[in-house]
């Protein structure tokens, strides 16, 4: 049997900027926590939930970098951020943002997994 | 063995410098190190150069080191700050008059050459290409809306200058972790362009102890992105910005003053770890590039963190140039409806908006409407199940246009609707100004065509004194 949860029930997140890239660090409280963000937060799974933050007609491009031993993943967007900063004309020109969308991504996952999750720091 | 304790100080323009107090009142620090320069600082310190020539350096400058000078020079502490901006001999200027009106005594060094504005020409003839390092478009599409162009260099130079004895240096552009790796390389003699892996990897050490500082309260529990856990981090009000204490092999415990806010830990160091870099096993500088593939944070409790295990690899050959350039104009109005239907009668007036844009023909490029309290920050991913019944929603919409004069208009299409428009309109704060918009070009820049105009110049606040 399976659960839906959201990402930010078993991570937390920080995004910045440089340029026209919005990059996002995820973090698992534990170990567990990682292989479900290793195996279900995948880079095609994050350009799919950003496609919206990319210029219009654009795909946009996400790399994604794997940090086991800080339990993290990192994901870089590339042609995020309405040309960058300055140039942008949203609110959150600066993709600060950003990392609490992430968070909204809804995950299925298996109950005994549900069950173990850790919502907060060991 | 040696060690060094070196202290966050500013993370932007306009960053508070409060913390610093307890840094150097109660976190034995002999350094602090403080960055002003976000990536387009440059282009606000532009206009401020372009109005007056001694402009052109972060003014918080002045009155930060009035603040913390009387409490760092008894203590023997040196500042590194990239507070000079386009300036730097401004700004020790301003600096120099402050201190000698106090009767105070200081060595001031600049570090200049990072702006290659004015060499742009130079290097194209040169046959340096400047381009785009994105999307490989040539510079000279841009070239003639350039507003700031400036290579970021590393320690070295800071490292000249506080073997000159400088008490305060003050920088242009340099990559923000060299501004606290160069204390420590010139504290502890380490070899800029080492020959052994071992000695690569403590300039990979210090890389990642001033990536981990250079935000300010961001490496101590600020904004710390978690749900729920960030209520626990206590007294924000009052939070310590981070200090290193690095030893001479490179490891070091990052800590904050005894009895101030905020919180070092596996978490909130781990956040500003891989905070704006993008493949943490390549994070470039002029320096060193930091592998953090090996790094490791041991959480050591007590707001202590051990950081020790990053890999270095040799630094690039070339330099990174950021250039802004002029992009044309926002425009921008916000305004705010109540229950009932506060999110139709905001989208009505986009609609209205929109008709008397091209009703009055105001050329623009882009329009952009968000539902501030609704779904600005979120997006499709925010909650819509209450849509139709919003206790309140404020409407902002901005336009980009190339004139000046269609982003002061635009805000104007708004006023009349509070008598002639949908219902219950409240909120309109005034008509704004509008703001000039960047482009940002990053490119590289090879070092050789940089690093012989970089210039240390060191001035005794007492000579100077009239």
């Amino acid at each position: 049997m399976t659960r839906e949860v959201r990402l930010a029930q078993l991570a937390h997140a920080r995004s910045g900027d440089k340029a026209d890239r919005a990059d996002i660090g995820l973090f698992a409280w534990d170990a567990a926590g990682y292989a479900i963000l290793e195996r279900e937060v995948t880079a095609a799974r994050v350009a799919g939930h950003f496609a919206h933050l990319a210029a219009p007609g654009a795909a946009l491009k996400v790399e994604r970098h794997e940090l086991p031993g800080l339990l993290a993943l990192k994901f870089v967007l590339h042609g995020a951020l309405d040309g960058g900063a300055a140039r942008s004309l949203r609110s959150d020109n600066l993709g600060k943002t950003i990392a609490a969308q992430l968070l909204r991504m809804p995950l299925t996952i298996a109950d005994h997994e549900a069950a173990a999750l850790r919502e907060g720091p060991p | 063995m040696k060690s060094v304790r070196i202290g966050a100080g500013l993370g932007f323009y306009g960053d508070s410098w409060e913390p610093v107090r307890a840094s150097l009142e109660r976190g034995g620090v002999q350094y602090i190190a403080s960055d002003h320069l976000a990536e387009l600082t440059l282009a606000i310190l532009q206009k401020d150069r372009a109005r007056d020539p001694t402009l052109g350096w972060t003014r918080d400058l002045v009155p930060m080191l009035s603040a913390l000078w009387p409490l760092a020079q008894p203590r023997g502490v040196k500042f590194v700050l990239d507070a000079g901006g386009l300036n730097p001999a401004g700004a020790r200027d301003a600096l120099l008059a402050a201190f000698a009106a106090k009767g105070w005594r200081a060595r001031i060094a600049t570090v200049t050459g990072d702006d290659q504005l004015a060499r742009i020409d130079e290097l194209r003839a040169a046959g340096v290409t400047l381009a785009h390092l994105d999307s490989g478009a040539p510079i000279d599409t841009v070239r003639e809306r350039l507003v700031f162009a400036n290579a970021y260099l590393g320690a070295a130079p800071i490292v000249r200058a506080l073997a000159q004895g400088a008490d305060i240096v003050l920088t242009g552009r340099v990559a923000d972790a060299a501004l606290f790796l160069a204390p420590l390389v010139h504290e502890f003699g380490w070899p800029l362009e080492p020959t052994r892996a071992a000695d690569w990897n403590r300039l990979a050490q210090g890389l990642a102890v001033g990536h981990l500082l250079e935000c300010s309260g961001q490496g101590s529990g600020g904004n710390f992105g978690a749900a729920r856990e960030w209520s626990r981090i206590p007294d924000l009000t009052h939070i310590g910005y981070p200090i290193a204490e690095v030893s001479e092999d490179g490891t070091a415990v990052v800590t904050k003053a005894e009895g101030t806010g905020g919180r070092v830990s596996f978490d909130t160091v781990r956040q500003q770890l891989l905070y704006e870099v993008h493949d943490p096993r390549r994070y470039l500088s002029p320096d060193v590039v930091l592998d953090m593939g090996s790094l490791r944070l041991d959480d050591l409790g007590g707001d202590r963190v051990r950081v020790s295990g990053a890999t270095g690899h040799p630094r690039p050959e070339a330099l990174k140039l950021v250039a802004g350039y002029d992009d044309g104009w926002l425009g921008q109005c916000v305004v705010g409806f109540c229950w009932p239907d506060a999110l139709a009668k905001a989208r009505a007036t986009v609609e209205s908006v929109k008709l008397q844009l091209a009703e009055r023909r105001l050329p623009v490029d882009e329009v952009l409407a968000e539902f501030i309290g609704h779904d600005t920050f979120l997006g499709p991913h925010a909650d819509r199940s209450r849509e139709d019944d919003l206790n309140e929603v404020w409407l902002r919409m901005a336009v980009r246009c190339r004139e000046r004069r269609v982003a002061e208009a635009f805000p104007r299409l708004f006023p009349w609707m509070a008598l002639s428009g949908p219902p219950y309109m409240g909120g309109l704060h005034g008509v704004g100004a509008p703001s000039q918009l960047l482009g940002v070009w990053p490119a590289l820049v090879p070092r050789e065509r940089v690093e012989p105009q970089v210039e240390v110049t060191v001035t005794d606040v007492a000579e100077a004194a009239p």
